[in-house]
């Protein structure tokens, strides 16, 4: 299971742009699996990821717009992109701030499949 | 209502900036005997030196299997409840070895707990002040620390 999971992470980070891929318990933020480059701290990136899409999670609940299904940051650097997929795993993904967000998304699908 | 308390001066800004940036709720920072030496949440001496004595003895068992097993020790220890979560960990400072332990809710993860774990470490090493002389214990003195102690940890 662990080699299918690697694999779709090396799907996510064949995309240009991308630094790293994650997949985390959501509710802890420890790191399933992941395929980042040298210098990306994918602890850090686990634990604060997965703490920002459980509050992002309860503002939609909270906000009345349904569960979410996608987060993405934009910030002044990077991008980070999470999102939810079955049996409490959330996928996370840090990229260059011009990376094509639509193609690392489907990829992203890709992987959610893969835990399904 | 200052939150964090510390008998140990030193203790006090890196377990304010911890607590902060983990959402922990209830923290302890002790010697492995459950001294205590900083905490923060707590609001009543007994609950402190009940959570201290039980978190001491917890790691010198994981110790004593960890021995058993053929591992040096045991990094840390986490007990996942469904409301809360207990962390429980042991550092090496100039000072010698510290616990801590950590309870932390829902609002917060262990994998926070531990990220902020590993600066609270750090910045306790380049803090401590460096080993302090042993003294002769004296029955005076000892009554006199104790009280000290519990004043600067509930603020009485």
């Amino acid at each position: 299971m662990s080699e299918q999971f690697k694999e779709a992470l090396d799907g996510i980070t064949r995309v240009k742009g991308v630094r790293g891929a994650i997949m985390v318990t959501d509710d802890d933020g420890l790191i399933i699996a992941d395929a980042v480059m040298e210098g990306v701290r994918s602890d850090a990136v686990a634990a604060l990821a997965a703490s920002l899409s459980a509050r992002m999670a309860r503002a939609t609940v909270g906000a009345g717009v349904g569960e979410q299904h996608f987060l993405h940051l934009q910030a002044e650097n990077c991008t980070l992109l999470t999102m939810p997929a079955p049996n409490g795993v959330l996928i996370v993904v840090l990229a260059e701030k011009d990376v094509n967000v639509g193609l690392v998304r489907l990829e992203m699908l890709r992987a959610v499949e893969v835990v399904e | 209502m200052k939150r964090v308390r510390a008998v140990e001066p030193w203790i006090e800004d890196p377990l304010v900036r911890f607590v902060t940036e983990a959402g922990a709720r209830l923290t302890l920072i002790m010697t492995p005997a459950g001294q205590v030496l900083a905490q923060h949440g707590f609001t009543r001496a007994v609950d402190v030196m009940a959570a201290a004595a039980l978190g001491a003895a917890i790691v010198s068992s994981t110790r004593e299997i960890a021995t058993t097993i053929g591992e040096g020790a045991f990094k840390a220890l986490n007990h996942q409840g469904i409301h809360h979560g207990i962390f429980l960990a042991e550092m090496s400072t100039p000072r010698g070895p510290l616990l801590a332990l950590v309870v932390y809710g829902s609002e917060s993860s262990v994998g926070l707990v531990q990220l902020f774990y590993e600066d609270l470490v750090q910045e306790l090493v380049a803090a401590c002040p460096g080993e302090e002389p042993a003294r002769p214990v004296i029955a005076a003195d000892f009554e006199r620390d104790l009280h000290k102690s519990l004043a600067s940890l509930f603020g009485r």
